[in-house]
């Protein structure tokens, strides 16, 4: 079974974003990266596939130089190869733009399956692998919480809202978008981090993969949410805030 | 072109609440660009369904009947929605939110060269254009985000962003052939099935103590289950902790799990991304506890405290057990 898994690299979870002197986008310098997590849990179903019916995973990315270290990791956590799309103008391209990028690479190796991340840490828009299915002409699902594989169908555990869930079968090639929280993840072990130094990454440049449409949706601003609720914010020590809060428990929330 | 298509969603049998603010998001968005509101529901047989979406307004309401569309299909959905679209071109294209909307308006968009403007908390209008606001960083940044492409533009709404209104109208009902056959339709649905009975109601506690991600590993539970006890409140938990097998789903607040609206929420190491607090912020009166000063949690929370979670909960517990003992 021949796997494609998109990866992409969002600022670390919970680091301090300042906006950039566009306006537009968030300042990068200084900032660490890391792969966004769902992203990382599509990467381990991909693995676990393939330590079941054996084949081939590669992790796919686009996305400027310094995501070269996630791939890096994708590698040595047991992915056999990588494609890197390198490009510096993610921020110029809607969701349109970047899938049509990565369905052009995922065409060139014709996987039995694609999987991605249900949605980015960053913009959050979940759309890249719907939009990479449609590209593509193949059937996909979204939200998913486990694949079983059965010669040239899967089926696959679709989450619901409020804890409901659907089972779904569709043919091969398609593509799935991952939920957080599948399996656990592995950690890549010495053996893996030296072998990984060998593996290929095979480096793509956009003007290979055919001109990005003009964008369909710009960001025109971006900015820090006014508060619509006004916080009081309890100062003091461990002792003195819970005994403040202990108060506005009693005799304003009344709970106590 | 012109107006705006409202694309309705029921679920067993019942519409979801949701489609009712979508339709309250579209009257705004053809209040900036003109026309008329349309909604559109989609079904095997709707029955007594169109009616009671009927009466929720709107200058029309297409329904698309088709045995193809008696379970919700990716495809099935695209390729109805695609031919009443390229028949009746509205300007716009709204939907509630949903994990429904979220598998297949982006394909649908796609069709037409467009892109869905995705989990909008507000809109606006600017020179007579619309102007969407959107959350990004995990809630912690809005965007304010224009449609620049030609065709009909997409647009989904989050849970709770805009307020349903009582309609004075009904819609006249007309029903839109679709041509669909079984061919085109690849991904075979079973039924929605939940994985055990449920056995703790969250909607009905009136005190909640909420963990996440702070807690940093299991062997911490503990902490905050001393204090939920000490305010005789249930335990709850953002979704990475019972993904974790931490605590059991059953204890999941947010999109994927309960929603809730207790008396008092106390979140406790959680940083309020979008899908835990459409779970939560319809509480009366909500307290987070976090070491990020700029956590998103405290944009929804009455009282703060910013700082280390194992020095204040024990110390939060011990009051709530010397106050209450008083």
């Amino acid at each position: 079974m021949k796997i494609v898994v998109a990866i992409k690299q969002v600022p670390v979870r919970d680091t301090n974003v300042r906006i950039d002197a566009s306006g537009k986008w968030i300042d990068e310098a200084d900032l660490e990266f890391e792969i966004n997590e769902p992203d990382a849990y599509a990467l381990e179903e991909a693995l676990q596939l393939k330590d079941e019916h054996g084949g081939e995973v590669i992790a796919l990315c686009a996305g400027p130089e310094h995501a070269g270290s996630m791939i890096r990791e994708a590698l040595a956590k047991g992915a056999d190869r990588a494609i890197h799309i390198e490009c510096d103008d993610l921020g110029s391209l809607d969701t349109l733009g970047v899938a049509q990028r990565l369905a052009a690479a995922v065409k060139a190796e014709n996987p039995d399956l694609i999987l991605t991340g249900l949605q980015s840490d960053d913009l959050g828009l979940g759309q890249t692998g719907v939009v990479m299915a449609e590209l593509l002409g193949i059937p996909h699902s979204t939200i998913i919480m486990h694949v079983a594989v059965d010669g040239a169908a899967i089926k696959v555990k679709r989450e619901l809202e409020d804890g409901w869930f659907q089972q779904i079968e569709m043919p091969l090639p398609a593509l799935l978008t991952i939920q957080s929280g599948i399996h656990r993840l592995r950690y890549a072990t010495l053996m893996g981090i030296k072998k990984a130094k060998t593996k290929e990454v095979k480096k793509l440049t956009p003007a290979e993969l055919g001109a990005a449409p003009a964008a369909a949706i710009t960001v025109e601003r971006i900015y820090a949410p006014e508060k619509k609720k006004q916080t009081q914010i309890l100062k003091g020590s461990p002792q003195e805030t819970a005994a403040q809060l202990v108060e506005k428990l009693k005799y304003e929330v009344r709970v106590i | 072109m012109s107006g705006v298509l409202v694309v309705l969603e029921h679920r067993n049998g019942a519409w979801a609440r949701m489609s009712w603010e979508a339709i309250a998001a579209a009257g705004q968005l053809a209040q900036i660009c003109g026309g008329n509101v349309y909604t559109a529901a989609l079904g095997g047989e709707l029955g007594a369904l169109s009616a009671e979406a009927a009466s929720h307004g709107g200058a029309k309401l297409h329904t698309l009947e088709h045995a193809q569309l008696a379970q919700y299909t990716p495809e099935g959905y695209t390729l109805a929605l695609e031919e009443l679209i390229r028949k009746h071109q509205p300007a716009w294209v709204v939907f509630a939110h949903t994990y429904r909307t979220r598998d297949f308006a982006p394909r649908l968009a796609t069709r037409f060269q467009q892109v869905l403007i995705a989990d909008v908390i507000s809109l606006r209008g600017e020179d007579g254009a619309p102007v969407f606001v959107r959350q990004m960083m995990q809630g912690k940044l809005n965007a304010d985000y224009r449609k620049t492409g030609d065709g009909p533009g997409f647009v989904s709404v989050q849970a709770g962003a805009f307020r349903e209104e009582v309609s004075s109208s009904t819609a006249a009902i007309e029903p839109f052939a679709v041509t669909l056959d079984a061919g085109q339709i690849r991904t075979k649905p079973g039924e929605p099935f939940r994985e055990s009975a449920q056995t703790v109601d969250l909607g009905a506690a009136s005190l909640i103590v909420s963990v996440g991600r702070g807690i940093k590993e299991q062997d911490n539970i503990p902490v905050v289950q001393e204090l939920a006890d000490a305010l005789g409140a249930e335990l709850a938990a953002s979704r990475p902790i019972c993904d974790n097998g931490w605590l059991p789903m059953e204890r999941q607040v947010g999109s994927s799990g309960q929603t809730v609206a207790p008396k008092l929420y106390l979140a406790v190491g959680i940083s309020g991304a979008i899908q835990h607090l459409v779970g939560m912020k319809g509480s009366k009166s909500i307290v987070a506890i976090n070491k990020d000063e700029n956590a998103p949690i405290f944009e929804v929370a009455d009282y703060g405290i910013v700082g280390d979670l194992f020095e204040i909960v024990p110390a939060l517990t011990e009051a709530v057990r010397k106050a209450k003992g008083a």
